[in-house]
């Protein structure tokens, strides 16, 4: 029990050094900043907007950007602006459920394969190469084909493209940690399977995890965006970035403003998390320092 | 050399077999039968019959998967819905178009980028090389669909230097058609090639044979264009082959985008007309072109470099 509570002390102070450490280099400043004020603008959105995200104002319809719209109105006269941060709120409600679902069921799964029989191992490995082998977005559609669009199923798609790579990292770590002292004095003192895995392995785990999440998280903001920009996404009227580029397309020659407005925050999403999530290993786990 | 070939291509197979099942069984998981869905609204009793005939759906589990798989040996991916035609048909028609955008998008990307990654590793720290590196980090982020659509603002609605939509005809007009959007697709590849590049290429020219070259007194340019290369290029080789699944997942969002035929518009088209055959069967082939790809490339890693046989 003592070592239990040590241990979170000892992990707050370790989470102070680490974003100290991201901080410290440009890049992870910049990244830290622009995630910061997504999830800051998420949070307090109903705040921030101008004027409500959905509501129809069909006399100021397809406004260019002024001083009452920012960045001007679309077909329907709804906010632009108003709609590109409650879109920035969707993209996180859609991304963090899902890679943490995928986390967690990529994990419990890797850990199996790597600390249980062979055959079992063996099965899943073959499992994870088989939802790998499926191009994402061609995988998203049969899906979607299949059940229909709504946020749920984004979710599902998200989660379930990506528990194999978890799986496997989740795998090798605990393949490596398998025959360390510490795992075979627990075993010899005859902890059960349940207890090694979840108190000894776990806490050495979950820190690549936790970076490699940090990195998915621009192409899962991708992916919602991509789906809802062909309309096979977030419904509308729900303010979801794609589905801002998706009537921005419609009307390109009339309303370009809202491809800016839906553009440029999924790129500047991706560009904040992949900056963190880069920053994030080397501090980390400077070991894990390899190609994207 | 055979014996890898052969098991690394008895893997691919595998993994095929099973994602055809998985597939296969996720179609039927789905609550409702699958002749409804199929038909959607169009379902009238008869329609109803015969499709359920058709796809021996009146038959046990195991036997309907025997005969889908026997079907896909034949090369048969089923029939079309509304107008009765071959899927295969359909989808080896439109296949072409995506490859084409495929492989100029990855030509011009892994041209640029591995230049740009030999001059950063033969000349490191100089502004260039810092340049590229910012450069790389930047647009690895970008998305390119929204690459695509921000590009066809700029320079098809705007500047109209190139054309918004379509695949033109005659040589130079198909090229000049495939700018923008190999441009959306390649963009992100051109750093991150140069970025492994670099990497792998400094790494190399660490190593003994390279010592060896030096001193037989080889031209630099001689010894990183060719021999150092050769190794320094492997990783790309590998990254290009897994990554195509990435750049069919691009190829799809570009070609709706700029209104191109191709993989990604007919499956998009099939879904909102719930033309059921022709998703799986474009899904199926793609995947299967992904799966090839990934074998292929550890293929080439072990004729180049007799090291990663044993490896993998």
């Amino acid at each position: 029990m003592t070592d239990i509570i040590a241990d979170t002390s000892k992990s707050r102070s370790e989470l102070a050094i680490i974003i100290a450490g991201v901080a410290r280099d440009p890049l992870g400043l910049i990244g830290l900043i622009i995630v910061g004020s997504i999830v800051f603008s998420a949070i307090f959105a109903s705040w921030i907007v101008p004027y409500d995200p959905i509501a129809m104002n069909i006399p100021d319809r397809m406004q260019g950007p002024s001083g009452t719209h920012l960045l001007g109105t679309d077909q329907l006269g709804r906010d632009t602006f108003s709609r590109v941060i409650a879109g920035g709120q969707v993209a996180l409600k859609v991304a963090l459920p899902a890679i943490f679902g995928a986390m967690t069921i990529g994990l419990t799964l890797g850990m199996i394969a790597g600390y249980g029989p062979k055959w079992l191992d063996n099965f899943l490995m073959l499992l994870f190469d088989t939802i790998r082998s499926f191009p994402t977005v061609m995988f998203a559609l049969a899906v979607v084909a299949l059940v229909g669009t709504s946020l749920q199923t984004v979710v599902f798609v998200v989660m379930a493209t990506s528990i194999p790579t978890y799986g496997r990292v989740a795998r090798t770590q605990t393949l490596t940690l398998r025959n360390s002292e510490f795992i075979l004095a627990e075993r010899a003192m005859g902890a059960s399977m349940a207890r090694i895995l979840g108190v000894h392995m776990l806490p050495n785990i979950i820190g690549v995890l936790a970076v490699l999440a940090a990195m998915d998280i621009p192409t899962v903001i991708a992916l919602e965006a991509g789906l809802s920009f062909l309309g096979l996404g977030v419904k509308p009227p729900t303010p979801s970035w794609g589905v801002l580029l998706k009537d921005g397309y419609a009307l390109i020659r009339q309303t370009p403003w809202l491809v800016v407005g839906g553009g440029l925050p999924i790129i500047l999403a991706t560009l904040g998390f992949t900056f963190l999530g880069e920053i994030l290993r080397d501090v980390v786990d400077p070991k894990l320092r390899k190609n994207r | 050399m055979i014996q890898f070939a052969f098991k690394r291509f008895a893997l691919a197979a595998l993994i095929l077999v099973v994602a055809v099942t998985v597939m296969f069984l996720m179609i039927r998981a789905v609550p409702g039968d699958p002749v409804s869905i199929m038909l959607g609204p169009r379902a009238t009793p008869e329609l109803k019959a015969r499709l359920i005939a058709e796809m021996g759906l009146d038959q046990s589990l195991p036997k309907q998967l025997f005969i889908y798989f026997s079907g896909l040996l034949r090369g048969d991916l089923g029939v079309d819905v509304f107008s009765g035609r071959d899927v295969t048909t359909i989808v080896f028609e439109q296949l072409p178009h995506t490859l084409k955008l495929i492989f100029s998008a990855i030509l011009w990307s892994a041209l640029l980028g591995i230049g740009l990654g030999c001059y950063a590793a033969a000349h490191p720290n100089t502004w260039i090389d810092r340049a590229a590196a910012a450069i790389s980090v930047s647009f690895i982020a970008a998305p390119a669909f929204v690459v695509a659509l921000l590009s066809l603002l700029v320079f098809a609605v705007y500047l109209q230097w190139f054309p918004a939509i379509g695949v033109g005809e005659g040589f130079w007009d198909t090229a000049w058609h495939l700018v923008l959007p190999s441009l959306a697709i390649g963009l992100s590849w051109v750093g991150y090639i140069a970025r492994l590049v670099r990497a792998s290429m400094l790494e190399v020219l660490g190593e003994n044979h390279i010592r060896t070259a030096r001193a037989f007194g080889l031209s630099e340019r001689r010894i990183v264009g060719i021999y150092a290369l050769r190794i320094a290029i492997l990783p790309v080789v590998t990254v290009i082959g897994v990554g195509m699944g990435f750049l069919l997942s691009s190829a799809v969002f570009t070609e709706i985008v700029f209104a191109r035929p191709g993989l990604g518009k007919l499956v998009i088209d099939s879904i909102t007309s719930r033309n059921y055959p022709i998703v799986m069967g474009a899904v199926l082939v793609s995947t299967a072109l992904f799966v090839i790809s990934t074998a292929v490339a550890d293929l080439i890693n072990a004729i180049l470099d007799p090291r990663a046989r044993s490896g993998t």
